[in-house]
């Protein structure tokens, strides 16, 4: 299982910042590893991010995104005290979910 | 284990193939996901993404260094003041696959997003952004010193 992502949630002027660092080696599949085989690509492939149960942001990424994946974008209509829930899935499949209380 | 999961992956295939059949599902809209990030070129990536010839667009601002040290990791963030942005795209002309991420912005987010970016060389980035059903872009150069693609 992935570690935990860190997010962190702070309201200011009316809207909500969303900061999200997540634990992910976004692996691109063109890397070779000293034996020189390829390294098979593992990266994450979406993200949803929720608020109250609204979806607040998606996104769709590639192999691009560098490694350990930071992400921060902002949304209106949240209070100190909600939740804010990111989930991700990769290409194999995995999936990681965590929360942040808005302060 | 292995069994069922061929029987699901078949199953899946006929589902598709008759969605796409019964005319329900787009090809376009169906495949567009995977395809497009797929894609080697970025008229390739604009095309699969549904966006031809975007116009150019003062209303995206760019906030990228305009040399990265470590193409490992571009910080990149944009800025959409076009109303009505419903999403915001990244692409890297020069990188083996140009569309990066893809962010959808629902009413109420506001049309600003930050992230880190690969860089595999010295590029154009582009952000392209889909407002009120229409496609705009803009472009930096970000010069690289050291790829981030490939070991």
């Amino acid at each position: 299982m992935a570690d935990p992502m860190r997010i962190r949630a702070t309201a200011r002027d009316g809207a909500v910042n969303v900061k999200v660092l997540m634990s992910h080696e976004m692996e691109t599949g063109q890397r070779k590893d000293s034996s020189g085989k390829l390294v098979p690509a593992h990266y994450i492939r979406s993200v949803t991010a929720t608020h109250q149960g609204k979806t607040v942001l998606t996104a769709q990424w590639g192999p691009a995104v560098s490694k350990n994946p930071y992400l921060e974008f902002d949304f209106k209509g949240g209070q100190k005290g909600d939740k804010v829930v990111v989930t991700w899935e990769d290409n194999k499949g995995e999936k990681r979910s965590d929360e942040g209380v808005i302060n | 284990m292995n069994h069922s999961r061929r029987e699901a992956i078949k199953t899946g295939g006929g589902l598709l193939a008759l969605l796409l059949s019964a005319g329900i599902l787009k090809p376009g809209e169906a495949l567009a996901q995977a395809d497009a990030f797929s894609m080697k070129t970025l008229a390739e990536a604009l095309r699969a993404v549904g966006a031809q010839n975007p116009a150019a667009s003062n209303a995206i601002v760019f906030k990228a260094p305009a040399i990265a040290e470590n193409g490992a990791v571009v910080p990149v963030a944009v800025e959409s003041k076009l109303p009505g942005t419903e999403s915001i795209t990244l692409l890297v002309e020069k990188n083996p696959t140009p569309l990066v991420a893809s962010f959808v912005i629902p009413a109420g987010t506001t049309g600003s997003i930050s992230t880190r970016v690969k860089m595999g060389q010295t590029s154009d980035v582009y952000a392209l952004v889909k407002a009120e059903g229409k496609f705009y872009m803009a472009k930096q150069e970000i010069k690289i010193t050291l790829g981030g693609c490939g070991g």
